[in-house]
């Protein structure tokens, strides 16, 4: 598939005919010679490569950050990046001179990372905190300041326009007065959209038959592994096609489309509705601008066993939708997986939709992560549990558990022992036994198996320690 | 005083190695590496990679020209690998290209048939198996045998502290270039130009004048570019030289990380003596350093480490021996504190021990025999201006010691799964490179015709604000606006036979010197303006704030204008000069002396909340009190401490290097090896500069600030311990760095747990 590409860089309308599977961080760094964009690992942890990807979404222009090094330049077809560069005025930014006066910066190379995380934050959000705006910090990895200068930057920027925000300014209007931004800000809109009148004709490609080439999802994990392969190869990029994305409640379920980001599941109204720490949760998942980009099919068929979309959905016991050109059929999550990376699925086949019950009123979830450090890590252990109780009786339970086995595990001893089981300490510490003999952790970077194994049960005893405090003693689990 | 460095940072307009605009035709390189620790190569096949289409080149041990060793100390390392390999990783061939993707493309089609020998990861086994780089060395004071005798307590143990990724964010790199008459330009990314130049000129049998190495800055070195930068850019000189072309090599993160060495990992055995009152009389330690393949800078490291054995302590008699192991991974390497860190870890670690038996707090004892005035280290070299006590104390009254305790015991009586924990890290760390020849430096400064002047020195900015700090001193000299100031690139044709930037010396050395030929072009210009004033007394000239002065009364000449002047009058507007750092000395044969200028002090106070259930913590806060001298920049030196504080605390706790037991690295990626991150950096970092504290060995009383806060890191591990002792009072927790949220857990249900793997 070779295609034009048009797109706003910075304030200047390009084409560019380069494979589409090409990272963005290698077209902006090698064709557009930007190189205040800057690589530092190419997998997407440590945000040297942060830019802003502006879209058209229901007439709104919507910005997200994103780690340029994962992104395939097909991604950004009709729409609007920013670079350091493009954050630039003749003079400093606000942001940019309290990085310098705080002691923000050091060596540099991190540095325009940081900035376009932080200018970006002001401008995808509509009030501020200093909470948030160092979150959004979350995907930046500085090796020289402790980041103090850098919260110190946070803060004072915040505590500056969270009053200003207040007042009825448009956002960016409000910034390019603020001086955040330059002022070609305030025409970007315009521009996009008649780009995307002229354009019209180059993005539509339904062919759902996708052998012999590469389908990014995404892209978060695949990029990391695969990316000069991808480079060789016939791209089809995931949201070029008609698979949905979105949340919706229909029917006592929920309905997830494929194309689903991360980033769009923390912020759903209707998770949070029924899982009311789904922000906690998700904020162990990866950095915003991983979590911006990965999707939740990509997340399940990427098949990795420490996958925490797929944690989950599997303690959902959700429904996937698969589908070809012709038809579709559904499968459960946990039938799903057949071993170390193999999928019950056809090469042609798309995951399009993830579906599982509404939680029942008497019904409660949790999920647990640890990993070396709490943020921006892959799970050492992670694990989820749905439980459906009366009283203090379990009527039905499903747990999963990652990182202990080839395959996202579904726990279906454990959960068995524990059906209609009244909750105790000593039932759970009976439990964790028959939970030992369904994993076969391995050692490697991310622990020895035998601290997986201690690992998988603490998580399992903080599952009912949080969930039923006043029924487990926690002086018998220690 | 704004950092210039830093304007071109935040706005993305700083350039690195790879972001300089390179010619037309540049090729690319990549290094093929050794797949296996330790082997004979019996033979390369390069067919099916030279038959890609786009390689220009896989150049081996055969193709260079000149002596294939780039050791530094010793002369113990090859550039390309050529009869035998000793890591995993270790260069066997470099591939240049039309482009990167090419060249990795080729090296992985290069075939090798090994023999293959013996691994050992181990530094006692390399000890035991007498695989030593250099004799063991030892430091004694007083006896201990005789001291141990009269002890009331003596406590034996081991330790362990593991090794650091630097993780500089901008990854090696080289870009060459070929001259006329056979030589090349090398723009590099290294804290040792010199190191670079004097590499290249062996490997290529060239003379070091026919090598120009040119540094603009670094994006973050800490120790791991300063040998280690040299083979990169030797490679691309060695592919520019024989292909007559330009040519670029950055190493990708994952191969950085799988081929550079780190901070030593070390396994040490001590031996404490104390009185009853808590006094240490007497303290034995032996070290056991993992160098990797390769003597690198490890004999340096060690020596720092037997330094630093005491921390901050007076010991009247005490023995240290290291011994300098030889094992089958990447050559470790500088990494800041080099080898201090893993010397004070050791001697806290036997104070905690010391404290958790006699059931004595582990601040009593450490506030015991902190170092007094006149006090002798072990090296021979008496304390001077010692500050240590008196920031403690300072410590103790400005955080109020008694209410974190206070805090900290009713958060424990409250929570069952949470714990918290505090601990104290004193640090008094000697200043100068402990090799003495290495304490030198030179500057050269040029006036130009419009008043704009220009320094060149032999430090390399690589963050640390060195840029600055010189620019504030020539600023201090001439009193005229530091917008007239500009530092250039560090380059060996400009400033010849330069000591690397380490050692936390680059501003005193390169600042001293800078003063020196700033005062030489100074005193020019007085008497230019005494002649021109038609005064007698020059040196009753001055400038204040660029305007010239006699005897503080103002005059109509201005710096612009004395410039013009002295320029047609044929004075010359350039001068160099060269700083030596005075009474310092060693004796390597006796192992004493007087190796430092002078200490850095200070004292941190770090606490932290474990999840006894998860064995995850938080580190909640860092309060400081450092002795900076008279900064000559407050905001780069309080960056230098909180940055160098966040590192200490990766090492101590999440940063974690795994090799497996045939030298493959398993975290060898950001994904797998983790540094702190914005979250994981508490929120409560407070650093206090200790006041009125001039330091007369620095240039205007400044003082050396780039490795010493990193050791306050070490306070976070023993935060983590005391929590949870509270969990679990009788839990037996190693010493052993970094404390994983995996060592958490292991060790707090060691006792408790058999869990049995499924059959």
């Amino acid at each position: 598939m070779k295609r034009r590409l048009n797109f706003i860089l910075n304030k200047n309308e390009v084409e560019t005919s380069q494979h589409p599977g090409m990272s963005l961080l290698d077209y902006l760094r090698q064709e557009a010679n930007l190189t205040g964009t800057k690589e530092g690992c190419k997998e997407g942890d440590c945000g040297t490569c942060t830019v802003l990807i502006g879209e058209l979404i229901k007439d709104k222009l919507q910005y997200k950050s994103v780690n340029s090094c994962l992104l395939p330049i097909g991604d950004v077809n009709q729409k609007h990046i920013v670079t350091i560069e493009g954050l630039n005025r003749e003079e400093l930014t606000p942001i940019q001179t309290e990085m310098v006066d705080e002691g923000g910066t050091q060596c540099g190379f991190c540095t325009p990372g940081f900035v376009v995380s932080l200018s970006g934050y002001y401008l995808i959000n509509d009030d501020y905190n200093t909470e948030d705006a160092i979150d959004s910090m979350n995907g930046n990895i500085c090796r020289c300041t402790g980041y103090a200068g850098i919260k110190r930057t946070a803060n004072k920027i915040t505590q500056r326009l969270k009053i200003l925000a207040k007042n009825n300014h448009s956002k960016i209007e409000l910034l390019v007065g603020e001086k955040i931004l330059p002022e070609y800000f305030l025409d970007v809109k315009e521009k996009l959209n008649s780009l995307i009148l002229q354009k019209k004709s180059n993005i539509t490609d339904d062919n759902l038959d996708f052998s012999n080439h590469f389908t990014i999802s995404g892209g978060t994990d695949l990029m990391v592994q695969k990316w000069e392969d991808i480079l060789k190869s016939d791209v089809s990029l995931i949201s070029d096609k008609n698979v949905i994305s979105g949340i919706k409640e229909e029917n006592s379920k929920i309905i997830i489309g494929g194309a689903t980001t991360a980033s769009e599941i923390e912020d759903s109204p209707i998770m949070a509705k029924y899982f009311p720490e789904i922000k906690e949760y998700l904020s162990l998942f990866g950095s915003l601008p991983i979590k911006n980009t990965a999707t939740v099919a990509g997340n399940i068929v990427n098949a990795s066993p420490i996958a925490d979309m797929t944690s989950i959905f599997l303690a959902l016991n959700s429904t996937l939708t698969l589908r070809n050109s012709n038809s579709s059929r559904e499968i459960l999550l946990k039938d799903f997986y057949k071993g170390y990376k193999t999928l019950d699925k056809k090469e042609n086949e798309l995951l399009t939709l993830i579906s599982f019950n509404i939680p029942k009123e008497n019904s409660f979830f949790n999920y647990e992560k640890v990993s070396k450090r709490k943020y921006l890590d892959i799970a050492s252990v992670n694990s989820s549990l749905f439980i459906d109780v009366d009283e203090d009786f379990i009527n039905e339970v499903n747990i999963s558990a990652g990182g202990v086995a080839p395959i996202p595990l579904y726990l279906k001893e454990t959960g068995k022992f524990l059906s209609s089981k009244k909750i105790s300490s000593a039932i759970i510490e009976e439990a964790s036994e028959i939970l030992q003999d369904e994993i076969s952790p391995i050692s490697d970077a991310r622990g020895t198996a035998e601290y997986k194994r201690l690992l998988l049960r603490q998580l399992f005893y903080a599952h009912f320690i949080k969930l039923f405090p006043k029924l487990i003693v926690i002086e018998e689990l220690v | 005083m704004k950092n210039y460095d830093s304007i071109e940072h935040v706005r993305g307009e700083s350039l690195f190695v790879d972001d300089q605009l390179t010619p037309i035709g540049t090729l690319l390189g990549y290094v093929a590496c050794s797949p296996i620790a330790h082997g004979r190569i019996k033979n390369i096949d390069m067919t099916k990679a030279l038959n890609i289409k786009g390689v220009k080149a896989i150049l081996t041990a055969k193709d260079i020209p000149g002596e294939n060793q780039i050791g530094g100390i010793i002369k113990d390392e090859e550039l390309l690998a050529d009869k035998e390999v000793h890591f995993v990783g270790q260069p066997i061939a470099f591939v240049v290209a039309d482009n990167q993707i090419i060249a990795h493309e080729a090296a992985e089609l290069i075939e090798y048939d090994f023999e293959k020998l013996p691994v050992i990861t181990d530094p006692r086994k390399a000890a035991e198996a007498g695989e030593l780089i250099q004799p063991p060395r030892t430091f004694k004071l007083g006896n201990t045998d005789e001291a141990f005798a009269k002890c009331d307590f003596v406590f034996e143990g081991k330790v362990e502290s593991g090794g650091q990724e630097h993780l500089y964010l901008e990854t090696q790199g080289a870009f060459a270039y070929p001259v006329e008459g056979g030589g090349v330009k090398i723009f590099s990314s290294t804290q040792g130009p010199t190191a670079v130049q004097r590499v290249t000129a062996r490997i290529l049998g060239i003379p070091m004048h026919k090598v120009e190495v040119d540094v603009l800055r670094i994006g973050g070195g800490f120790g791991g570019k300063e040998d280690q930068a040299s083979p990169w850019a030797a490679l691309a000189a060695l592919g520019a030289k024989i292909l007559n072309k330009p040519v670029k090599l950055i190493l990708p993160r994952q191969q950085d990380m799988k081929i550079t060495g780190k901070r030593h990992p070390y396994s040490s055995d001590f031996k404490i003596g104390l009185n009853k009152e808590g006094e240490i009389l007497a303290y034995e330690a032996v070290f056991y350093q993992n160098a990797g393949a390769a003597a690198d800078l490890s004999t340096a490291v060690l020596e720092r480490t037997l330094f630093h054995c005491t921390n901050s302590y007076f010991i009247p008699n005490v023995k240290a021996t290291a011994y300098c192991c030889r094992t089958n991974l990447p050559p470790n390497t500088a990494f800041r504190g080099f080898g201090g860190p893993q010397g004070m870890f050791v001697i806290e670690s036997a104070i905690a021990k010391a404290a958790e038996e006699m059931g004595m707090s582990t601040v009593e004892i450490q506030k015991k025999n902190l170092l007094d005035e006149g006090d002798e280290f072990p090296y021979g070299q008496r304390i001077e201006h010692c500050r240590i006590r008196r920031c403690f104390t300072e410590l103790e009254k400005k955080y109020n010691l008694y209410d974190i305790k206070k805090r900290v015991d009713d958060f424990n009586s409250s929570n069952k799964m949470y714990k918290k924990g505090f601990a104290v890290m004193p640090v008094t760390f000697g200043i100068s490179f402990t090799s003495t020849f290495m304490n030198q430096a030179s500057a050269l400064v040029h006036i130009y015709t419009d008043g704009s002047i220009s320094i060149s020195t032999a430090a390399v900015e690589m963050g640390q604000g060195v840029n600055e700090k010189i620019r504030a001193v020539a600023q201090k000299v001439f009193s005229v606006n530091s917008e007239r100031i500009k530092i250039e690139t560090t380059n060996t044709t400009r400033v010849a036979n330069t000591s690397p930037t380490a050692a936390s010396k680059a501003a005193d050395l390169n600042g001293y010197a800078t003063q020196k030929a700033c005062e030489i072009l100074l005193g020019r210009l007085k008497k230019v303006a005494a002649k021109e004033l038609n005064i007698e007394q020059h040196n009753n000239i001055s400038i204040q704030q660029e305007i010239i002065f006699n005897k503080d009364e103002k005059t109509d000449l201005t710096f612009d204008k004395l410039i013009q002047i002295a320029y047609f009058d044929r004075i010359s507007l350039s001068a160099q000069a060269h700083h030596a750092t005075p009474h310092i000395h060693f004796d390597k044969t006796k192992e004493k002396g007087q190796p430092f200028a002078y200490h850095a002090y200070g004292v941190g106070i770090v606490e932290a909340t474990v999840d006894c259930i998860r064995g995850t913590y938080k580190i909640d806060s860092v309060k400081v009190i450092h002795d900076f001298g008279k900064s000559l920049h407050p905001v780069i030196d309080k960056g230098q401490a909180e940055g160098g504080i966040i590192q200490g605390i990766g090492w101590m706790t999440m940063e974690e290097v795994l090799y497996n037991e045939e030298g493959q690295l398993l975290t060898n990626a950001l994904s797998t090896y983790k540094i702190p991150d914005i979250h994981f950096s508490p929120d409560d970092i407070q650093v206090h500069f200790l006041e009125d504290a001039p330091n007369p060995y620095g240039p205007f009383n400044s003082k050396a600030i780039g490795e010493p806060p990193l050791m306050y890191g070490i306070a976070a591990y023993f935060a983590i311990r005391n929590a949870m002792k509270k969990f679990k009072a009788e839990c037996d927790i190693e010493f052993k760095a970094p404390m994983t949220p995996e060592r958490v857990l292991l060790s707090l249900y060691q006792k408790t747990t058999v869990l049995k793997p499924a059959n």
